[in-house]
């Protein structure tokens, strides 16, 4: 049975469509990138499987069970956490504390605390009494992964992590992925860059006005194929 | 005729922006019709009648002044009892002291005291919100004890009206000739039949201000102020000069109201129930940002007065709990749910783009809140 | 008189620890969900009568029926955050406005109904006059020092918590961000009630005071209000110890224009937040961070 599953997810921002029908599966493991241009849905995604954004319970399947519709803290003690685009730190917490405030409603007996988020991130260690948005970019985001990996969930959503970055801090960030798999935690990332996003994922969705476009593994996409779905022609 | 804008493909269209609708136009003549009557009323209306009505022309007065500061330009305001009280006593400060005639006194009192809003404003605009709410609040209370340190005026225990106004002046005198009636029930008719005035005239301004241009831009502050701000439209000067119209009715309201009782103290001038409280009862029950709204509460009001008044605390419990059950249940209140609902504007201030061909609009879905309260 | 001044002044500074006290809660709520409960005085008057039917209907003295009060006020404030005013928080301010006025209304009336409008007192026996005396001819009352001991400890513990707790935390990710936070498994509803709980318990400490310090009846929960309300402006928004700070200012205004004449005293501290609100328009401790 697939981890997380989408069945004919529509969604909606009052009157405007966002997201018609989209049919997803992600199996425990894998790492899925979901492309697309500005305004595709990607982030829309995101936000109903995260229940930012209402959707219809049997829309979304996690263990099978639907979770569509339900409240966003309800959904993240199932163990779906998410790094907002953004970053969306907390102004009035310091770097400790927003990593604290994610796993404190949802320990769960993993592999990741304090210490070990210091490990895998350590210039964040340094500056813990810090006030989190005092940080670099790059610094912040990597507060932002380490909040949502406290609460050792089973799946994290990455909603464009490389936004507003240089290169080489992207490449730091993306660095840490690895890790974050060998946990068991699986991964669904947001990206508008197609190389890094492939570079990382073992499974590709493409986007283009809130439709799935093209899917399939990185390997099996020919550049043309992902250009047509990206742009739609 | 200008050239029509084509659009690629669809052929030659005129777009047209309407605010008037068959139906407002239809509202406009009845509303004439009941106007000319309610001028007819003294002729055979008996004193007690006449009193009610004057309650319920100053209510939807105040109501639709408090309507548009909170309703159009988003600024909640408790303290408009501010300007009752400074139009009412500076009324009496005339009457008093140079014994002008009503007719004069009244609308003299309301400009000037409306003239407390320009510094008014200026201090307490720095704040907003619900901040701004207490200010107003605060700045009632500022009038009200430096009111009662004018002993001239009566200080705290108050004063009353000269008889050389209430029964000498030219304009009740020339009433009671007219009528062949004694001066209390002239004084009653002249007070009525200015406050139709007022009201008429306030209900009309707020009209044709809401219809204008001005009007636009205060929707636009209501809806997004910060949208607002960002397509060039001053927000200050605008807030700035809907509070000065809505102090100006309220002082005229005032000056009227306590020519009425002919007596006057800081407490009754400045009191919080009966100008703010009651008014705010009316437009939330009523309907907050439209103009039909307001003149809908007062009615209820007036009935529900009229029903229940010998409860006394009961009364402004039930009306404290109508409020508290409007906001959670009907936060559009009375008109403003049968307006939405079946689509009807009587005051009509919405502007509308007319195609020809076109279908008509519809309620949009809600988007989801804060605490996603929908599911 | 020097005397006279410092008098003044000393006297005007305790009077602030009560309207610390009344602010305390306010300043809690806005700072958490940006809401502005019109009727916080009436509930402080609430919680006086609370404390006054445990006493003298059911005879229990004065401390164990504060704490009572206290538990029952926090149930009060749960219940009335998380069925009632959750509804009304979102982007338009319009509604918790005019609920809140609409239940200043309904309590104030409820109160007078039940208990008519005389005034009542809660008595402390020998507490309520001893006094100590500071030398130089200078006494103060032992309650309004209580009165301002107990502010600042409230203040303390209300920083700890904000400060030091997991629950804190969540108060002020909350107010920072209240859709991130659901992102942190943070219930909000759950997370509001539990802070106007918090603030309906000091709203009764203030009511303790209040209650034992001068008569209190239906009528004044308004003016509470807004002295609370111009403390937290004086002070500047966001701060604690400036909402305290702000409560002894205008305490010192108020005991400044008492001195020239009783009728003087209100006058003397609307004026001198009006004052303040045109020099300092953001308070005088302002939070960095809006």
């Amino acid at each position: 049975m697939p981890l997380l599953e989408t069945r004919d997810l529509s969604a909606f921002y009052g009157d405007f469509q966002a997201l018609f029908g989209v049919s997803m599966a992600l199996d425990a493991g894998d790492t899925v990138a979901v492309i697309g241009a500005n305004g595709a849905g990607k982030s829309t995604l995101l936000k109903t499987i995260c229940g930012l954004v209402p959707a219809a319970p049997d829309a979304i399947l996690l263990d099978g069970r639907p979770i569509g519709g339900k409240r966003a803290a309800d959904i993240m003690q199932l163990g779906i956490a998410m790094t907002p685009e953004g970053r969306k730190l907390f102004p009035s917490l310091s770097v400790e504390e927003n990593l604290l405030i994610g796993g404190d409603r949802r320990k769960g007996s993993g592999y990741w605390c304090l210490s070990t988020i210091y490990r895998l991130f350590p210039v964040l260690a340094e500056r813990r009494t810090a006030p989190a948005t005092a940080l670099s970019g790059g610094q912040q985001q990597m507060v932002a992964i380490g909040r949502a990996l406290m609460s050792n969930p089973k799946l994290l959503l990455c909603d464009e992590i490389s936004l507003g970055l240089a290169p080489v801090v992207i490449k730091d960030i993306y660095a840490a992925l690895p890790a974050i798999r060998e946990q068991g935690t699986s991964v669904v990332i947001v990206e508008q860059d197609i190389v890094q996003a492939l570079a990382v994922a073992n499974k590709v969705y493409c986007l283009q006005e809130g439709r799935v476009t093209l899917q399939g593994a990185p390997a099996e996409l020919s550049r043309e194929a992902i250009h047509e779905a990206y742009f739609g022609h | 005729m200008r050239d029509p804008a084509t659009i690629s493909g669809a052929g030659a269209r005129r777009f047209e922006v309407a605010v008037r609708t068959s139906l407002s136009t239809w509202a406009l003549l009845a509303g004439a019709c009941v106007v000319a009557a309610l001028i007819a009323v003294p002729w055979f209306a008996p004193r007690a009648l006449l009193k009610d009505l004057f309650f319920v022309l100053t209510l939807i007065g105040l109501a639709q002044c408090w309507n548009l500061l909170a309703g159009y330009a988003g600024i909640l305001s408790i303290g408009q009892q501010a300007y009752v009280g400074a139009g009412a006593y500076l009324m009496f400060a005339l009457s008093i002291f140079f014994n002008l005639d009503p007719v004069l006194s009244i609308p003299i009192a309301g400009f000037v005291g409306a003239l407390l809003a320009i510094p008014t404003a200026k201090i307490i605009f720095r704040l907003s919100g619900a901040y701004l709410a207490v200010g107003t609040w605060v700045v009632a209370e500022v009038f009200r004890l430096v009111s009662a340190q004018i002993k001239s005026l009566g200080g705290g225990t108050g004063t009353s009206l000269p008889t050389e106004v209430t029964s000498g002046a030219a304009s009740v005198r020339f009433i009671a000739e007219v009528m062949g009636v004694r001066a209390p029930a002239a004084r009653d008719m002249l007070a009525y039949w200015l406050a139709l005035v007022l009201a008429v005239g306030i209900v009309a301004a707020c009209y044709l201000v809401l219809r204008s241009r001005q009007g636009l831009a205060l929707a636009a502050i209501r809806d997004n102020e910060a949208a607002a701000g960002s397509i060039g439209i001053d927000r200050a000067a605008t807030k700035f000069w809907v509070y000065g119209l809505a102090s100006l009715g309220a002082s005229l309201i005032g000056a009227l109201v306590f020519f009425q009782t002919a007596r006057i103290s800081p407490a009754a001038a400045f009191s919080v129930t009966d100008f703010t409280a009651y008014v705010l009862f009316v437009v939330v029950i009523g309907g907050v940002g439209t103009i039909e709204g307001p003149i809908v509460g007062a009615l209820v009001l007036f009935a529900l007065r009229d029903q229940l008044a010998s409860l006394g605390a009961w009364y402004l419990m039930l009306l404290g709990l109508l409020a508290v059950a409007a906001m959670l249940f009907f936060p559009r209140g009375i008109w403003g749910t049968f307006a939405a609902r079946f689509d009807i504007h009587l005051f009509s201030t919405r502007r509308r783009l007319v195609v020809p061909g076109a279908e008509t609009s519809h309620t949009p879905h809600p988007l989801p809140n804060m605490l996603q309260e929908e599911h | 008189m020097m005397i006279s001044a410092l008098d003044i002044l000393v006297q005007g500074v305790l009077l602030g620890g009560l309207y610390g006290l009344f602010a305390a809660g306010l300043s809690l709520i806005f700072g958490v969900m940006r809401l502005v409960n019109l009727a916080h005085g009436d509930l402080i008057v609430l919680a006086a009568f609370a404390i006054l039917v445990l006493v003298n209907w059911l005879g229990l003295p004065l401390p164990l029926a504060f704490v009572v009060a206290a538990l029952a006020m926090f149930a009060v404030g749960y219940a009335l955050q998380y069925l009632v005013l959750n509804r009304t928080i979102g982007r338009d301010i319009l509604p918790p406005l005019l609920l809140t006025f609409g239940l200043s209304i309904f309590i104030q009336n409820g109160l007078l109904e039940a208990f008519t409008a005389d005034s009542r007192r809660l008595t402390a026996g020998d507490f309520e006059t001893a006094s100590i005396a500071l030398g130089g001819g200078l006494a103060v009352g032992l309650v309004p020092l209580a009165t301002l001991l107990t502010a600042v400890a409230v203040i303390v513990a209300l920083n700890q918590i904000f400060y030091r707790t997991a629950m804190g935390r969540a108060f002020r990710a909350v107010s920072d961000d209240p859709v991130t936070a659901q992102l942190m498994g943070i219930d909000n509803r759950k997370l509001f009630a539990l802070a106007m709980g918090i603030a309906m318990v000091v709203a009764t400490i203030a009511a303790l005071f209040l209650g034992v310090r001068a008569n209190f009846d239906p009528s004044i929960g308004p003016a509470r209000l807004i002295f609370a309300f111009e403390a937290v402006i004086i002070g500047g928004l966001g701060s604690l110890w400036g909402t305290l700070a702000g409560g002894i200012v205008l305490g010192v205004a108020q005991t400044v224009g008492a001195s020239i004449s009783p009728e003087w005293q209100l006058l003397a501290g609307h004026l001198a937040f009006l004052a303040v609100l045109l020099v300092k328009p953001r308070g005088f401790f302002p939070r960095a961070v809006d």
